[in-house]
Order: C-alpha cells, then structure tokens, then sequence
C-alpha cells in the first residue's frame, strides 16, 4: 500500500470528527423550515390539539377518557355514516382516475386542438363552489329535473342520496386531479420513446412501460388527494345527500345541530385516518421516485398521428361537454323565472341576491381573502416544498434536530387534506378563543381567515410543487455548492424559472379555492368578514335556490375573469422562462 | 498561507458507514498538486462514496480530509475549492450555455466583460466556440458534458472532480474526450480526481490509479505498477486481463503446476509446498522466447482476431490440458502459419509472473477479463515478492 498519510501533525491524533459545521445557507434553510413549521403549528396543529381535546372531555371540560368514542361506536347511525364515507370516496376516486388521466394524457402527449380552452373548461368545477354541482344536478335530475325519467330508466329511483353524492363529488373532484396528473405527463424524456420505439415496441407496452411508471407518483398523488376531498367535503353531501349519511355531514349536524361539540370532535378525529394513510403511502412512494427531467432529456413532443389525435379530441371534448352541462344548467336555472313552470328569462334572482340579500359587501371581502391567499400562500407553499426537497442533505448525515423538524413539516404539510374544513375552522376557533392564548387578537380578523384558508388548501399546493420539483436533476444545488453559488441564487435562476408554470397553477388554485370556500370559514366570519360563498349557504337554507344558483353563477364569473387574468399571466411567463423547452 | 510543500489532498482513515454496511473503510491516500488520479474499481467498491465525501456531499463516518494543508473534513461544499462534471452532467436546462459557464463568476461579481471573455476563453478551451446561444437540450452528450466541464473549471478551481463522466458517452466520443480531458488537464495544470470504473480509461488518462476493492485502497500506482505489478489477486484480475493457474511452491525460486516445474522468481521466498495461485498476462507468453527457461508444448484451440494482435486460446498438455490465453501479433501467427489445432512452443516469461499465497476457489484456471465484477482471489492473499 503505497497511499502515504501526510496530515499536519498538530492534529493527526484526534480520531473523532468534531461535529458538522453549519454554514450559512444551510443556516437559512434551517431558519425557513422553522418558520414553515411555527405557522403549521399556530394554524394547524394548535387547532387541531384543540379538537382532540373536546374529544376526551365532557360539555363541561372535565376529562372522561374514551366515553365519546364509545358513545360513538353505539350509534349505528354514526357508523353507518363511516361505511358511506368510506365507499363513495372509493366510488369516485375510480371513476374519475381514469377520467383525469385520461384527459391529461390526451392534452400532454397528443395533438388536442385548443387545448388551453378544454383545459379551462374542465377546470371549471374549481372556480363554482361546490353547491353549485348539487344544486345543478337537482335541475337536471331532481324531482322536477329534465332527465329524472331517463335516470330511473338506468335504475336509479332517485338522484337524493348516493347517486348525486358520487356524480357531484366526480365533477368537484376532477380539476384537482388533473392538476396532479398533468403536470406528472408534462415532464417526459423524448428519448426513452424514441429508443423504445427503435425497438418496436409496441405502442400499448410504451405506454405501460414508459408513461405509467412516469406518471406513477402523480397517479397515487392524484388517488389520494381525490380520496381524501370527497370524504372530507361536506357541502355536496348537505345539498344533494338526502338522507344518506357521511362523516362529514355528521360533523356539520352534530356541531351546529345538536351543538355536540365531544362528538363532533370524535367523528373530526376518525377523518384524520386518510391523511396517516396519505402520509405514509407518499414517503414510500416518493422514496422511489427518482427524477425524470434530467438536464439531458429531450422533451418530448408529440408527432402528428390522425386517427390518436381525433379520438384524443373526441375524449377531450367528451369530458369538457359533461362539465358545462352542469355548469350550464345552473346558469340556466339562475336565469328562469320560475323552474319549471315559467323559463322566461329574469334577472329578478341576481337583484334579490345582491341588493336584499346583501352579498355585494361580501363579494369585496371574497376578493381580498382569495388575493391574500394567492399570493401569500403560493410563497410559502413553494418555498416550503424547496426547502424540504432540494436543500436536505442526505438524511444520515443531519443532526437529529434537522431531522425532526423535517418530519414535523413534511407531516404536518399533508395533514390539511384531510382536515375538513369544518373541522379546521372549528378548532381555530377553539384555539384562537381560548382564555390566555396570546394570538387571541387574531380572532376575528381577515387574516386569520387568510391564514386557516391557506391552511386549508395546502397539501394540494405542496403536492404540485413537490412534483414540479422532484422532476428536476438532484444534482443542481450540488453543482451550486461547488461553484460557491449559495441554494437561493440557483432557486432564483433555475428552479423557480422552470417550475413558474406549476407556481402560477398553484396560485390559481389558492385565488380560487378561496372564492368559493364554504367549508373553512363558516365558523370564523363575522358581519364585517363575511365572504359570498357564506352568503349563497345562507341564501340555499333559507330555500332561495334560485337565488342561491345566481350568487354561484357569480361566483364562478368572477372566478373565471381571474382565472383568464391568471392564464394571460402564464402565457407571458411561458414565453420569457420556457424557452429551452422549445428546442 | 499555504505552504508549497502541502499536497493538494490528503486523506486520512476516512471511513463510511451506512448502517451496518461499510462503504468505505479507513482509506488514507495523499495527492499532488497537478496530478491525476483515478479511483477506480468495480461498482460498489466505494470509489463515489470517496468523492462525495471529497466533495463534502456526504459527511464521513470518521477519519479526516485537509485540502492543501486546511482541513476541510467539516466544510460544507460552498467552503471548499473544487469543480465537479456529474454523469448526468447536471447543466441548467433552462440557461443558455454562455450563461451555464458564466453561472459560478457571476456570484462572484466578475465584471461583466470579464466573465464574458473568460467564458469565450472556456468554449474556445473545451472546443464549442459557437454555442454561446444554445439551450443544453440543443446539445449531443459529448458537447453537454464537455460544457459541464467548462461551467467546472470557470472558476479556476484548485481540484476537479470528474464522477463518470465518460460513462454515459458513446465509445467513440468517450475515446476522443478522454484525450482531450487529459490534454486540458496537463495544459490547466489542475489536481484533478475522476471516478471510474473503466479500466482501460483509467490506465489511458491517470497519472496515478487508486483501485478500490470492497471500500478499502487495494493498491495505489501509475498506470503500468498497476498493471504490471498488481499487489493483490484482485487488482491483477480487475485491470486487465489475466491467466489464473494453480500451483505450489517447490525448489528455491520455482515452482510446480500440474506437475510441471516453472521457474518463478516471484515464489523464491515461499517455503517449498506452499499452495500459490499464479497470474500471467496473455502478452508475458512469448512463442520460442530467446530464453530456455518455462517451455512449454501448446495447442491451438481458439483465435479471437482483434486487428494488429490475436488472443489465442492454448491447450497445455504437459499441465493436464489447462488453458491459457495467449497474445500473439498477426505477423507472428503469419509469419509461422499456426491456425486452430497447430502445435508450438510457449515460453511463460518467469520475471512477469506474479504469484500470491493461497488456492483460489474452484476452477478460475483460465484467462479472465479484467473488466468482469468478479472477484479473484477469497482469501486474504498476500504478495509474496514484488517482480522485479
């Protein structure tokens, strides 16, 4: 062995390393992931623990232990609200996988005309509150809808109960899949199909051996997220359930019915098992995904090929037509004078909705929750998923508190998924209420609604970034390291450039969830907060339905004048970051 | 600061363990300023592992590094003086190439000119004058990786590291590059560490080779010690290829296989009965050398025809019908008019023989190519005499 030591000899004894420095970027990596974490555990965890806690007291705050639970396991009613829950959220992840993945992947990898419009108008579920699918269906279906005959035709006696549940939530659930899955088809290696194609293979086995383990972690994001939405939505269920009983609904009825605040905590703790799910199905997922989009790929682009590209189109529009007809329908409904007896055009449900019923106020304060959620949660989703992805080094070699508080973030930034927001809300106010808490001064104000809606709508957010992120070569910050480049100059030359496509989706996402929330602020509103979603609820339960379909239809106008400002935004960015791709 | 005399890397016990597996154990090696040094060995031996420690992208388990008289075995990336080229490459898809170079001076508030012209100096240097303009995904490999090894040495950095970065290359371009690699490194005069598990490329471009085996340094050497004077069983047969026969020590500087005896001045300190496992390159088989020592009758069996010289595949009857590949020029092979079943006489040149204590497990007899994954010899054997 020839390899000489040669060490100053001041220090060659010492055998043990001193501990890893900390240098300065990791330092403000470290400092950013704490922030992250302090605001998840205000906004989150804090109203969460809130929650458990009524769950093991009684009305009078005297600890009982377990008696709520069991309380609950004796209402057959309650269970059989969990066996629902449990099978039309599987119903509808089903069907509407196949649906979504199948639109993205005729708008990725074939030639679709007019592909920002059928992309617009499937995202259309996303910009009407989701009363709006309900009371929809009630028109077309219900007991005086047009196709009530065609439907009991197929068996179906009626639309109230399981059946409009499940169409609804499909119709809800669909953007938010596509959203995953499309960004999951966007990043494909030209190479990997062309070499497969050198080979012969066949167009089916490239697809099974090529797209589907590519889109694999955005296929089980997408399940899960859709999974998830549908058992923790309550505003569907509400309208257009019936008598058919879900765990969320059961919140809603045992909190603001029955004020049974213990139980209600109960059945909040047993929708939280989909997000342990959630969590721990990602961590084994993302630890095999590897990164797809190296610096070498080639993008891939699709050739021209008839016959694929028409039945593409065909799907698309397939899918696009079934999202206006209940979009249409409500427009419709909200215009006619008296469905179904008198069809003459009014606009008599538009002045009663926003000159007596007042939501014109409500409008403004929409607007200012959805920018300040837009803008403010965009930033901290993508910082937050940068942080966790792109700056860890590997994980044997972090200091056990690196660790934790990883784990704590990365936990923490699913749990919301699961969170109903009913839920949520209800344990901000627990939290922010209570005697002592010193962010008291928060209750109350637009920016705890700003922050609990944030909150909200969060794993969605986190879940775009993350995949927009992991499609990117590992090695960049690496290579930043070396040249003496701290992380964020390269997150600001590089990775925020390539990922400006999927930020701006993301911010879409948190403007217009926001407008159409019902569900995170119905308990933390007051006169002076109160936003138009809450004004439609109160307008549908008061039996103004026709009024209540024109303030949805309102909302889903103002929607879509953001989303169009939203899609001229990206147009630009497109041109000025996504140059390279062109090549 | 910095004293002349302080190696341009020093490494010491450096060892990695990742749970209970051990990646790398206690490696020390120090290098020169200017030299190039390859780690190489087969995959899985540790050699990444040691340049992501290098490189501060993995931490050690224990042991200690100093760069030029510093220590750095704590420093993260930032603080340490290097360039790195991945095999991916790892250039920015979305900056142009100009601004991929430029993308280390442009932190350091290079003047803007400045960077300009160094980068032009860089395109010029690696052979890409005129891509400035274009995007990485406009790029063939060869130019992608040429370009990373630009954005690497942009910065003049006192060490580069290179991470297999021919591997992904087609055989033509990895030859012509390999070439220029090693042309650019002596012209920069930049230490330089690549990672490889090429054995061919390794003895192409190194100044000196460390061969890596299981974690642990088997042997440090230039090119043709390596080569020629392999220091286990394991590097004879990773770099390449080479005969593996049984055989047993006997009288003072000889000894026996098969029954046959073989001077061998290697085995002269092995006490007579000792079991040895020989290792001869196909090329230290002469035809009729011009000595008298180790003839041996020969049978052809097989001819692998590989331009100017021949691999022969050889019977030796006098050592029970076992096998030798032998390299024989064309014009000798012509010259004598052998083909597939010719008799003739093989001379085993005793001073290249090596000879390492111990039997090898099973029939290994036979030539094996250095650049199969296998391990030669299990048991811990040991040089029992340096060749001359």
């Amino acid at each position: 062995m020839s390899g000489a030591v040669l060490a100053p000899a001041t220090r060659a004894d010492t055998a043990a390393a001193p501990a890893a420095r900390v240098d300065g970027a990791a330092a403000v990596a470290l400092l950013g992931l704490a922030l992250a974490l302090t605001g998840l555990l205000v906004f989150l965890a804090g109203p969460l623990l809130a929650i458990a806690l009524q769950a093991v007291q009684d009305a009078q705050g005297r600890f009982v232990g377990l008696a709520n639970f069991v309380a609950y396991a004796r209402t057959p009613a309650l269970l059989g609200s969990l066996f629902n829950s449990l099978w039309v959220a599987a119903l509808v992840t089903a069907l509407s996988l196949p649906v979504a993945f199948g639109f993205a992947y005729a708008v990725q990898r074939c030639r679709v005309p007019c592909k920002p419009l059928l992309r617009a108008i499937t995202l259309l579920p996303l910009l009407a509150p989701s009363l709006l699918a309900a009371i929809s269906l009630i028109y077309w279906f219900g007991n005086q809808g047009v196709l009530k005959g065609a439907m009991q035709a197929l068996g179906i006696t009626q639309i109230y109960g399981a059946p409009g549940i499940v169409l609804a939530e499909c119709f809800a659930v669909l953007p938010h899949a596509l959203m995953i899955l499309v960004t999951a088809l966007g990043s494909a290696d030209a190479r990997l199909y062309e070499a497969a194609q050198a080979m012969g293979t066949s167009a089916w086995r490239r697809f099974v051996t090529i797209t589907l383990p590519g889109a694999r972690y955005g296929l089980i994001s997408a399940a899960l997220v859709s999974f998830t939405l549908v058992i923790t939505d309550f505003g569907i269920p509400k309208v257009i359930g019936g008598n058919f009983g879900v765990l969320a609904t059961d919140v809603f009825q045992l909190v603001i019915g029955q004020q049974d605040f213990q139980k209600g905590a109960v059945v909040a703790l047993l929708l939280l098992a989909p997000a342990v799910l959630t969590f721990v199905v990602d961590r084994r997922v993302a630890a095999r995904q590897t990164a797809q989009l190296s610096a070498r790929a080639v993008p891939y682009r699709p050739q021209p090929k008839p016959w694929r590209d028409g039945l593409a189109t065909g799907y698309c529009v397939l899918v696009a037509a079934g999202v206006l007809a209940i979009v249409g329908m409500a427009v419709f409904a909200s215009l006619a004078t008296f469905w179904p007896y008198q069809l003459a055009p009014t606009l008599k449900h538009y002045t009663m909705g926003l000159v007596d019923a007042e939501v014109g106020e409500a409008f403004v304060n929409s607007l200012s929750l959805a920018a300040g959620t837009a803008v403010l949660g965009t930033v901290m989703v993508f910082v937050t998923a940068y942080l966790l992805e792109k700056t860890a080094r590997p994980a044997a070699t972090q200091p056990w508190p690196e660790r934790a508080l990883r784990g704590a973030v990365r936990l923490l930034v699913m749990l919301p998924m699961a969170v109903p927001g009913l839920v949520l809300g209800l344990g901000t106010i627990f939290f922010f209420n209570a005697p002592g808490n010193p962010l008291g001064g928060l209750y109350h104000t637009m920016a705890l609604l700003i922050a609990c809606t944030i909150t909200h709508f969060t794993t969605t957010g986190h879940l775009t970034a993350v995949t927009a992120l992991k499609a990117l070569d590992a090695e960049f910050e690496a290579v930043s390291a070396s040249l003496k480049v701290p992380f964020w100059v390269t997150f600001w030359r590089v990775t925020l450039p390539i990922c400006l496509p999927a930020l701006i989706d993301i911010a879409r996402y948190f403007f217009i969830s926001a407008m159409t929330t019902i569900s995170a602020v119905v308990f933390l509103y007051t006169p002076e907060t109160k936003v138009a979603a809450i004004a439609i609820l109160n307008l549908d339960e008061a039996g103004e339905t026709g009024a209540a379909a024109a303030m949805a239809v309102l909302i889903t106008a103002a929607s879509s004048l953001a989303m169009l400002a939203f899609m001229a935004l990206a147009a630009v960015a497109h041109k000025k970051t996504q140059a390279w791709r062109q090549h | 600061m910095l004293s002349s005399a302080a190696p341009a890397l020093a490494l010491q016990g450096v060892t990695k363990q990742f749970g209970s597996f051990s990646a790398l154990r206690g490696v020390d090696l120090t290098i020169a300023p200017g030299e190039f040094v390859c780690f190489l060995g087969p995959s899985g031996c540790g050699k990444t592992t040691l340049l992501r420690i290098i490189a501060g992208l993995e931490q050690p388990s224990a042991g200690r590094l100093w760069q030029r008289g510093r220590e750095i075995t704590r420093l993260p990336p930032a603080q340490r003086d290097y360039g790195i080229v991945f095999q991916s490459y790892a250039l920015f898809p979305n900056l142009s190439v100009a601004d991929n170079v430029a993308y280390g001076l442009v932190n350091r508030r290079v003047p803007r000119a400045q960077a300009r012209a160094r980068v032009a100096e860089l395109l010029a240097l690696v052979g890409l004058p005129d891509s400035q303009a274009k995007y990485p995904a406009q790029l063939s490999g060869g130019q992608q990786q040429r370009i990373a090894l630009a954005r690497a040495l942009a910065t003049s950095p006192g060490l580069l590291l290179l991470d297999e970065p021919l591997s992904a290359l087609d055989a033509i371009v990895r030859v012509h590059l390999r070439s220029e690699i090693k042309a650019l490194q002596r012209q920069l005069g930049v230490t330089t560490i690549m990672v490889t598990h090429d054995q061919e490329e390794a003895l192409a471009m190194a100044d000196r080779i460390v061969v890596m085996d299981q974690g642990a340094i088997a042997q440090v050497g230039t090119p043709l010690q390596v080569y020629r004077e392999p220091a286990t069983p394991f590097v004879a047969d990773f770099v390449g290829r080479v005969n593996v026969l049984q055989a047993r020590a006997s009288v003072a500087g000889h000894i026996e296989v098969a029954g046959l005896s073989l001077a061998c001045p290697a085995a002269a300190d092995a006490a007579p009965g000792t079991p040895l496992t020989l290792y001869l390159r196909p090329e230290d088989v002469l035809v009729q050398g011009s000595g008298q020592a180790n003839l041996v009758q020969a049978r052809i069996e097989a001819v692998e025809f590989l331009g100017a010289f021949c691999l022969v595949d050889v019977s030796l009857p006098a050592l029970g019908g076992q096998r030798l590949q032998v390299q024989l020029s064309m014009n000798v092979l012509a010259e004598r008019g052998l083909g597939v079943g010719a008799p003739l006489a093989l001379q085993l040149l005793p001073e290249r023989m090596r000879v390492f204590a111990g039997a090898t497990s099973g029939a290994t007899s036979g030539a094996s190519d250095g650049a199969s994954d296998g391990a030669a010899g299990a048991a811990p054997s040991l040089p029992l005499a340096a060749a001359a």
